[in-house]
């Protein structure tokens, strides 16, 4: 049995640490982090309340709370597709909560509804990388290190703004055998 | 497959909601139609098999929309995805 006080203070720390915070909508959140809770009891994993889960680990794992795609729609849109973890003008209320277009991949959205998908999804790593804009970001404060779309809106580990980050340009080719 | 039907005053559309059991939109969109005390029918998708959830997959991808929560059907025709009031409004005559 998950307790539901543990389910959201993973959720609210996960937000500090970010620099993101979660819906202000007391009744919303109450129902999504039920739905967090429901989907762990269930699966062994909060995978996201709003999208259909397998109940298959490895083709679950880029929408396990906090997804893959989090990040980047924070970025874009001031809120996660739930709208679990939002910005913080969307927390104060300066821009509403709406909702926002998929950004998962529909290979994998297809899989999770029992159809075997039409063609071979690569590797999380590679797939991520090919299918998203993800780059090299470190943070000149503490040389953390991320693998996103945009530098993140503040540094996890030290606290430095996004302006502190900058893109790990490499110039030597990986060679693959 | 069965559908769960919630009674309402207001049955001048035929109203189909694919939802999932688990989602705050959807939990939403449930209660926005109870609130306009319109009848509907609901599917939660989480509670299907995977023959069931690809039937519905099936259904949505044929009307042209994309396996998304909430997903509404209104008079067989008009196919809204997400918790969009203002097109569930329009499509119900609200």
């Amino acid at each position: 049995m998950i307790k539901l006080e543990n389910v959201k203070r993973r959720a609210e720390m996960d937000a500090k640490t970010h620099g993101y915070f979660l819906t202000p909508d007391p009744d919303f959140l109450q129902n999504l982090l039920e739905g967090l809770k429901e989907n762990e009891e269930r699966y062994g994993y909060p995978s996201c309340p709003c999208r259909l889960a397998s109940g298959n680990f490895e083709w679950d794992r880029d929408i396990i709370c906090p997804c893959d795609y989090r990040d980047p729609d924070v970025e874009e849109f001031g809120m996660c597709y739930c709208a679990l973890y939002v910005r913080k003008d969307v927390a104060d209320g300066a821009k509403p909560i709406e909702p926002i277009p998929e950004r998962r991949p529909q290979a994998k959205i297809d899989r999770a509804s029992g159809k075997p998908p039409e063609k071979k999804i690569p590797p999380d790593i590679t797939g991520a990388a090919k299918d998203t804009n993800r780059k090299f970001f470190y943070c000149k404060v503490c040389g953390y290190v991320t693998f996103r779309e945009e530098p993140p809106h503040i540094c996890p580990i030290c606290r430095a703004k996004q302006e502190f980050f900058e893109e790990i340009v490499l110039d030597t080719k990986i060679k693959v055998r | 497959m069965d559908r769960i039907k919630v009674e309402g005053t207001q049955k001048d559309h035929q109203v189909l909601l694919y939802a999932l059991s688990t989602c705050g939109w959807c939990k939403m969109t449930k209660a926005f139609l109870k609130d306009k005390s319109i009848e509907y029918e609901y599917v939660d998708v989480d509670k299907l098999n995977s023959e069931d959830r690809d039937l519905v997959n099936k259904d949505i991808k044929k009307r042209g929309g994309r396996l998304a929560f909430p997903t509404t059907i209104i008079d067989d025709k008009t196919l809204i995805t997400g918790f969009k009031k203002d097109d569930i409004s329009k499509a119900l005559g609200l």
